[in-house]
């Protein structure tokens, strides 16, 4: 009997888990359902468009082709209600989608504090491709914007419309950027290469309103009464799981919507993964919620398994992350957190994931030449995250010794007390010096 | 031809561009900056090498990824090809 399969969400858990079920399930019917009108794109993407390394169209990374090719049938359409117990769908527009398996991958979204006129044209997040293109078009005619949030997000959307010739002015609330991820040295070093690049920084300040003129934004009162003229405001204080759907039919819900390690939801048939669910993690018993590319790729390929009928269980890896903030390359991997205070980001930043703030018993060590900088949190038997900022020579090696839970017992007192070579170190334990851990 | 360009171009040639990807956000900074316009992030989001026979090995896509997904990698791929010495 053919199976159907249903998903709704076509970001990177959605599109993945329908071609792992695809190739488990030659003669299945699979359908994905999303919301906006536009194909597949690079949802990290839009931060280099918006910088002008590449023009948008460039991020329609899995075009409509594929999907006609691999038998995917893609809908454009919100859905406006799950009825689970006769296993069927219903979009806005009046279509009825019947399913056999289900799956909910729909996201999350950027999130707008609740405050006066944040609801004027002009106020705008780094979140969707239509999004991004009228932050383009603003950005072509406006002389000064202001951005609030933290993480990565901030600096994409701060750093973009800087790119785009617009006066930018970054409002911090604390002391320092990024606070509970960077130790202070290495948020010194993005802030000083943001000033360098013309960024204005506003610390210890936070939005109070934003005030408008007919309509449009036309600058930002702050707590401590200043006002700044702008023409736009970016706004990028982090993502919430979109669980609405989930909540419609009493799935139960946290930060997003909670699943087994098989992406099960309380209800037959019925499953959830990527941004959107909080997944349960078998070997320490907790849920996590993630807003990682990588992280929701993992979780759509185990996810379209379970669907498919061939049970997996998801361990997660250290999660982890390439990109540039402040125009430094920087490697995020593991446990790194600093314990410091991060009033920026009422949740998580796109590119971005609570584990990073963990902070495990260890030491650290930290090697820095120039503008290069290398921050090791060292466990008693492996190294349980690092920060590679600069020179990334060393991020593929630790990325595996990292994730690979590669034990270092032989090398510790070597990394520790920087008396060799730390490339040489590494190196020799990526090539199999050491023996592999759990 | 100088020894030491002889050396990078055999190194060259005998190399093509594999991928991680895990690190892989498919943004389209490698395709777009191809000068052959081969479509080098279908061949990264599949982890698949870019054994492309247009391929120039030139580096393009390895130096202008901001994720460092992808890197040189001396291969057998292209060892059944004929080395052309010059004249």
């Amino acid at each position: 009997m053919t199976t159907r399969y249903v998903i709704v969400g076509n970001g990177a858990a959605g599109a993945t888990a329908a071609w792992t079920i695809r190739a488990r399930d030659p003669g299945a019917e699979i359908a994905i359902v999303g919301d906006e009108p536009v194909p597949f794109y690079s949802r990290p993407g839009l931060a280099y468009v918006l910088l002008g390394v590449i023009p948008h169209k460039e991020v329609f990374s899995r075009p409509d082709r594929l999907y006609a090719e691999a038998r995917i049938q893609r809908v454009v359409g919100r859905v406006s209600a799950i009825e689970p117990a006769p296993h069927r769908l219903v979009t806005t527009d009046g279509r009825a989608l019947r399913f056999d398996r289900l799956l909910l991958a729909v996201g999350a979204t950027a999130t707008l504090p609740d405050l006066p006129g944040i609801d004027l044209d002009g106020v705008v997040t780094l979140d969707s491709y239509e999004g991004t293109r009228e932050i383009l078009r603003l950005a072509s005619r406006a002389r000064r914007a202001v951005v609030v949030g933290g993480g990565i997000t901030a600096l994409e959307l701060a750093e973009g419309l800087l790119a785009r010739g617009v006066e930018t002015h970054y409002l911090m609330r604390g002391d320092r950027y990024w606070a509970n991820v960077l130790d202070p040295a290495e948020s010194a070093l993005v802030e000083a290469h943001l000033v360098a690049d013309g960024m204005r920084l506003h610390k210890g300040t936070e939005l109070a309103s934003v005030i408008g003129r007919n309509g449009r934004v036309s600058g930002v009162r702050t707590k401590d009464g200043q006002e700044l003229p702008c023409d736009i405001l970016g706004v990028a204080i982090g993502v919430a799981p979109r669980t609405e759907l989930a909540r419609s039919i009493d799935l139960p819900t946290g930060r997003g919507i909670l699943v087994s390690e098989r992406f099960e939801t309380e209800l037959p048939d019925i499953f959830a993964a990527g941004d959107c669910a909080e997944v349960l993690d078998p070997v320490t018993g907790k849920r996590s919620v993630d807003a990682l590319w990588s992280v929701a790729n993992e979780q759509g390929r185990a996810a379209g398994d379970n669907l498919a009928g061939h049970p997996t269980t998801y361990q997660r890896p250290a999660s982890f992350n390439v990109t540039r903030i402040g125009g430094i390359t920087t490697t995020v991997i593991g446990a790194v957190g600093t314990g410091g205070r991060d009033d920026d980001l009422v949740s998580l930043s796109r590119g971005d994931t609570f584990l990073w703030r963990e902070q495990l018993d260890g030491f650290t060590t930290i090697s820095t030449e120039g503008a290069n900088r290398l921050r090791l949190v060292v466990g008693p038997d492996r190294i349980a995250g690092a920060v590679v900022m600069g020179d990334q020579s060393l991020s593929y090696r630790l990325q595996h010794l990292v994730r690979g839970r590669v034990d270092i017992s032989a090398v510790r007192d070597h990394l520790l007390d920087g008396s060799r070579d730390l490339h040489a170190v590494l190196a020799a334990l990526a090539d199999g010096g050491a023996s592999r851990g759990a | 031809m100088l020894g030491r360009d002889r050396a990078k171009r055999d190194a060259l040639v005998a190399a093509h561009v594999v991928a991680e990807p895990a690190r892989c956000v498919e943004c389209g900074i490698c395709s777009y900056n191809c000068p052959l316009g081969i479509d080098v992030r279908s061949h990264a989001r599949q982890a698949l090498p870019v054994a492309d026979r247009h391929c120039l090995t030139c580096g393009e896509c390895v130096a202008r990824c901001p994720r460092g997904t992808l890197r040189l990698e001396v291969s057998r791929v292209f060892a059944a090809s004929p080395r052309i010495d010059e004249p």
